[in-house]
């Protein structure tokens, strides 16, 4: 069984190695795992840093949004015949050994889908983002039909299945409720575990900003009608 | 007796109402789009053929006044023109995505040709 874990990336120099390192290399059960770099049109050495710690690297020429990349990615699953596909934030909000949790749950729990929720209960966490989250998923479930306790969470693990229907259509943050939307169309299983966010500066500057709410709401309003 | 500018508005309306029934047939707009744009043009039909339906509206929201006939014109027009420009937007954005990822994917799928070949 082979995995591919995904990054997303826009302008990351500053976390991307340190990412890259944190990331589990071997896995019970898994044969191969690969690290795929998307570099989303960075105007930084995102992509050379990527490469130089070992990853895999692909890059965009235009910046296309967080849906963009994330295509790209399910895209390159699918060519490269992955088994297994995991995303993660390249802001280091992440710790690897979630990435095992995610992997595990997939193999074990027997779903299609596995959303890492974060624990929002730290003192670390930032308020409005815990208030911004709940808002989405209420959103989410309206919009998409499906609930789940972090619709707006980078960490997400798909199955062999879910990598072949799952068909992203959306450029921007308003994917992640996207995938959803998705799941619940194709009846793929959705599963969850818990996992811990690291909040520094830079991951609470990069994550998606209360401004955002409005033009993702709009977009996925205007998907649904168009 | 229809005026003048009801006729004409009728026929833009029933043009409007084609091209999203088009779209829909070639999967452009989905469902709920085909839903929510007929609807929306379908209830301006009405009120351009029964205007007394806007009158009584107005009356009953407190504005007093009738359709002034420019005004909504105008609106539906705004409306439909925004709905075209915001499919238009929407394809081109997904067009040069689509060339974006193609250019990404070139050399993957190169390699996986040799491979078989």
């Amino acid at each position: 069984m082979k995995v591919l874990i995904g990054i997303p990336a826009y302008n990351e120099e500053q976390t991307i190695e340190g990412v890259i390192k944190s990331l589990p290399r071997k896995i019970k059960g898994i044969n191969k795992i690969d690290i795929l770099v998307v570099d989303d049109g960075s105007f930084d050495n995102t992509k050379n840093k990527a490469s130089k710690s070992g990853a895999k690297t692909l890059v965009h020429i235009s910046n296309r949004g967080l849906g963009g990349v994330l295509r790209t990615i399910f895209e390159y699953a699918r060519i490269e015949d992955y088994d297994m596909l995991v995303t993660c934030d390249a802001d280091g909000q992440h710790r690897g050994q979630d990435i095992t949790k995610i992997i595990e749950a997939i193999i074990k729990k027997r779903v299609d889908v596995v959303v890492g929720v974060r624990e929002y209960n730290t003192k670390d966490s930032p308020k409005i983002k815990v208030i911004i989250n709940y808002i989405a998923n209420i959103l989410t479930f309206f919009l998409c039909g499906i609930y789940t306790n972090d619709s707006q969470s980078g960490l997400r693990g798909f199955n062999k299945k879910a990598i072949n229907v799952i068909n992203i259509q959306t450029d921007g943050m308003e994917v992640s409720s996207e995938i959803f939307k998705e799941i619940k169309q194709n009846r793929l299983h959705l599963g969850e575990v818990s996992v811990k966010a690291i909040y520094t500066d830079y991951s609470k500057m990069k994550g998606q900003k209360v401004s955002d709410a409005p033009d993702v709401l709009f977009r996925l309003l205007l998907r649904l009608i168009r | 007796m229809l005026s003048l500018i009801q006729i004409v508005l009728v026929i833009f309306l029933f043009f409007a109402l084609s091209r999203v029934v088009l779209r829909f047939k070639g999967g452009v707009v989905s469902l709920t789009g085909l839903m929510f744009w007929s609807s929306l043009f379908a209830l301006a039909i009405v009120a351009v053929l029964i205007p007394d339906i806007t009158s009584r509206i107005a009356r009953a929201a407190g504005i007093g006044r009738g359709a002034d006939a420019v005004i909504y014109a105008s609106i539906v027009l705004l409306f439909y023109l925004i709905f075209r420009l915001h499919i238009f937007l929407e394809d081109i954005k997904s067009d040069i995505t689509e060339i974006v990822r193609k250019l990404a994917l070139k050399d993957i799928k190169s390699k996986n040709a040799k491979k078989t070949s």
